[in-house]
């Protein structure tokens, strides 16, 4: 259905391919996943399937793509747009129309297709999408994963045999996420539509994919084949297939179902033994929230919360999309003044404060950091964070230089790689010196490797002194980093406990480990990897994993 | 009662009905036929919006309309013409030197002064109530579906730059947080030209993923030749232009006037031409709104108001508002019945939506 020959793409000004000599076919009626680090030429491969590169985004390319027998050195992306629906990654930048269904039949009407039929097929999209009760709506007033769910329903109404997708659940809250993953299960098995389709949360989607096409670190290096055999050996692997490693187990189970049926075994080993019981102290208080509402127009975004943040700890904030996360990081941070009840950062409103004393208080990276970043190269950057801040010249730099090494000078910020260019934004935030730090959906684009340094980096903060607080989709993310886990609901606090039996007891919040090893409590890989590892059975102490919850 | 339908009335039904209502309040000043129109074009919109973002302007527009009675009456009071009459109070005034002459600050102040702006203000707050009721109950979007096709990427064109407005908004709103978060001024010269180039940059990445998701779904395909395309486009704005002057023309001067009348045969004209030279593309349409029976009521209704309006200024003293001596406006019975029939549209124009799933929910 799709097929590479001997792909180079390389981009203008670029010293070095992007892709270099790929060769890969993806059967028809094949759900395929790409996996490869952050800059590993993801998007570009998907791109070349419709043909945006090169005739979109310039540079050359040699060799051959086609999709269902076309060539796309002949044919534009406009008339491949029956064969392949292109859904890119920031979908909401990608609306034409204003509501559901003139946004669905939009393609069709670009393609000339005559009006009954075009009846028909919105009202199919519909139904497969789930999207029948959102048909009027505007697209600016639906939620994160339905608009999502309209893009790629945009993408299908002109059906096209092949459907490319750059990552599509990566702003998703969990539940979201699976809905759409569910839908695009369903354009496989009950329509035999080919799926390509870039994901980094692969916890999510490796238990869909037929195929998976692993890009590595070096251009050329591409090796397709069915899931088992790919991550038997894959850097980049999900929890589950990590685990399995650990625990030995083969062939690699890829859904949590698989591996809970070999579970037992690797349970009753833990059972002897004893994990560490980490008791942090609980520092002094950095922050208090203090009955807090606020709202939008008439939609009330947080009602009445009420939280203390401690010295020392990485706070998880969870919850759906638009359940009050960013609301309350912005108040914290003093970007919305607080309307009714109070916000105090060591004593202090931040909405009160000028920007220059509010950045020693408390930091926030956003969600997406490259808001924060507007310099041409990394060392002004720098230069600028040390004068906003009134620090030490080379403060800043220092600080970036302990997160990441070998960023150069005289890169600039745009052509960072997502993890870099989260840690610049990390950097320029902490140089000041913050007591509160708060980070917005922090994972979003980060691959395995990015994200475990993240993790690493946030508990160091912690160990510190710092107070993070880390609102965030990403469950793993939080079984890795946090001590408390806050839910928000509605704008409301619904649970507020110790990181680990909030995980392990909540169907929607629990990381892969949790599940496959309920109702033991684990959390992670490491975790279980280092209990195995000092795996001298101390039969006489009973596993106690909720002593945790004393700190 | 007319045949229950789902999709929503024409919208160049709800523009025609909306401009013939603002029509006949550009030709009265009179207190109670304004109110009337007012309350007809208001509770139209109040039983036939939907819930959609833009349903909102009818209030806006309001809002605005209230604004506008306000610096009306504030300009007439402080510098406007010494109107003779009864004086309510005067203002100090201000002597100014004689090559300001004609401009006053202060004097006196008359009711007739003060009354007859008002009556001007409100004229124009319910033309403007009008356009907001077409706004809210019409969505842009949809009015620029029925383009004619000459003009099609020019409609587009135009759907973006409305779709990509409130998108903007929200990135100045993310740059200037993102400069607090850094620590800089957002206030203030300093703050705002921080603010220029990180807004253009996030517009240019959006248009350009949207170009890419409009390419990949096929725009510009199967147009016709560049050229004939441009020709038709031409043809198509230069006649509609011609027609607006044409009807302001003739609209102004309250008589059909040649010049007027020649415009607008001649816009006509041109429209048809580039519609039919454009119509061999090959473009479909997805549901094209359909002009049906309640579509020709609703249009009917404001006709049938503003001609009843238009008629009764046979005696020019029902239609304004009696300054000298100073009194109640007259009672043009055949005009408030006629402003009365423009309440059609509440019955005989599909309800909206949401409003359609609450009744299907009480009817389960």
């Amino acid at each position: 259905m799709i097929s590479f020959d001997r792909v180079t793409v390389t981009y203008p000004d670029a010293p070095a391919p992007v892709i270099d000599n790929v060769s890969l076919t993806i059967e028809e009626g094949h759900f395929a996943l790409v996996i490869g680090a952050t800059g590993a030429g993801k998007s570009t491969l998907l791109r070349c399937v419709n043909g945006l590169v090169p005739h979109f985004s310039g540079g050359r390319l040699n060799g051959t793509v086609s999709v269902d027998g076309r060539s796309t050195e002949k044919y534009r992306p406009r008339d491949l747009a029956d064969a392949v629906g292109y859904v890119g990654q920031d979908a909401d930048a990608t609306f034409v129309a204003d509501t559901v269904e003139d946004e669905l039949g939009y393609a069709m009407e670009n393609l000339g297709v005559d009006a009954a039929t075009m009846r028909r097929r919105v009202e199919e999209v519909l139904d497969t999408l789930n999207l029948h009760a959102l048909r009027q709506r505007a697209i600016t007033t639906l939620s994160g994963g339905q608009r999502q769910r309209v893009a790629i329903g945009a993408a299908f109404t002109a059906s096209p045999r092949a459907l490319v997708l750059d990552e599509p659940t990566s702003s998703l809250d969990p539940v979201s996420a699976e809905e759409v993953l569910a839908s695009l299960a369903r354009l496989v098995h009950d329509q035999g539509t080919t799926i390509l389709v870039a994901e980094h949360r692969l916890e999510r989607i490796v238990q869909f994919a037929d195929v998976v096409v692993a890009l590595g670190a070096a251009p050329g290096e591409v090796r397709s084949g069915v899931p088992a055999e790919i991550f038997a050996t894959a850097e980049l692997a999900p929890p589950v297939v990590r685990l399995a490693r650990v625990a030995g187990w083969s062939p690699v189970p890829l859904s949590v179902r698989d591996a809970r049926r070999l579970a037992p075994e690797l349970r009753r080993r833990l059972e002897a033994v004893r994990r560490p019981v980490v008791t942090a102290p609980r520092g002094d208080r950095v922050a208090k929230v203090k009955a807090l509402s606020a709202s939008y127009g008439p939609i009330p975004a947080l009602a009445e919360v009420t939280l203390d943040l401690h010295q020392g700890e990485v706070v998880a904030l969870m919850g759906r999309n638009g359940s009050g996360k960013s609301t309350l990081l912005n108040h914290l941070v003093g970007l919305r003044r607080a309307q009714r009840g109070s916000v105090e950062v060591l004593g202090r409103a931040p909405a009160t404060l000028s920007a220059t004393e509010a950045i020693r208080l408390v930091g926030l990276v956003p969600q997406d950091p490259g808001a924060l970043l507007c310099a041409e190269t990394v060392a002004a950057e720098c230069r600028d964070g040390d004068r906003d801040g009134g620090l030490a010249e080379g403060a800043t730099r220092a600080v970036l230089e302990s997160l990441v090494s070998g960023i150069s000078d005289s890169a600039h910020p745009k052509d960072l790689s997502e993890g870099q260019r989260l840690a610049l934004a990390l950097a320029l935030v902490l140089a000041p010196e913050p007591p509160l730090l708060l980070l917005d959906e922090p994972t979003r684009g980060l691959d395995y490797g990015a994200k475990e340094r993240l993790s690493l980096q946030l508990r160091q903060l912690a160990a510190r002194g710092h107070c993070v607080v880390v609102a965030t989709h990403d469950v793993e993310l939080v079984a890795e980093v946090a001590d408390r886990v806050v839910v928000l609901a509605d704008g409301e606090v619904i649970t507020d406990g110790p990181a680990r039996s909030v995980v392990c007891h909540s169907a929607g919040l629990a990381s892969q480990v949790a599940r496959i090893l309920a109702p033991a409590e684990w959390l992670t890989v490491e975790e279980v990897a280092s209990a195995l590892a000092a795996s001298a059975p101390a039969p006489t102490l009973s596993p106690e994993p909720r002593n945790e919850s004393a700190r | 009662m007319l045949r229950r339908r789902l999709q929503p009335l024409h919208p160049i039904a709800w523009w025609c009905w909306a401009g013939t209502l603002a029509v006949a309040a550009s030709r009265t000043t009179n207190l109670l036929l304004l109110g009337l129109i007012l309350a007809v074009v208001a509770w139209v919109v109040s039983t036939r919006r939907g819930n959609s973002p833009w349903a909102r302007s009818f209030g806006a527009l309001l809002r605005l309309g209230l604004f506008v009675i306000a610096i009306r009456v504030a300009v007439q009071v402080l510098f406007g013409d010494r109107v003779p009459g009864d004086t309510w109070f005067t203002l100090p005034s201000v002597p100014l030197p004689h090559w300001a002459a004609g401009v006053t600050i202060g004097g006196p102040v008359t009711a007739q002064a003060a009354i007859g702006a008002f009556c001007q203000g409100l004229q124009i707050a319910v033309i403007l109530a009008c356009f907001g009721a077409a706004n809210s109950l019409a969505s842009s979007f949809r009015l620029l579906r029925c383009v004619p096709a000459g003009l099609y990427e020019v409609a587009v064109a135009v759907t973006v730059a409305i779709s990509f407005t409130p998108q903007v908004v929200l990135s100045i709103a993310r740059v200037r947080d993102a400069r607090r978060l850094r620590g800089r001024a957002t206030t203030g010269l300093r703050g705002w030209r921080g603010l220029a180039i990180p807004v253009l940059d996030g517009a240019l990445e959006r248009s350009v993923a949207l170009a890419a998701s409009m390419d990949a779904r096929g725009f510009g395909r199967r147009s016709s030749s560049p050229k004939r395309r441009r020709l038709t486009a031409a043809a198509t704005l230069a006649g509609l232009v011609g027609l607006g002057v044409g009807l302001f023309e003739v609209l102004d001067s309250g008589s059909a006037s040649g010049i007027g009348l020649a415009v607008i045969i001649l816009g006509g004209a041109l429209v048809i031409g580039g519609m039919a030279g454009a119509s061999h593309g090959s473009r479909s349409r997805y549901r094209p709104d359909r002009w049906r029976a309640a579509e020709w009521l609703v249009v009917g209704s404001g006709l049938l108001a503003a001609g009843a309006v238009v008629a009764a200024g046979s005696d020019p003293s029902s239609l304004t508002q009696p300054l000298y001596p100073l009194g109640l406006p007259a009672v043009p019975l055949a005009a408030l019945a006629g402003i009365l029939i423009a309440t059609l549209p509440s019955v005989v124009a599909p309800a909206p939506a949401p409003v359609r799933a609450q009744l299907q929910e009480v009817a389960a």
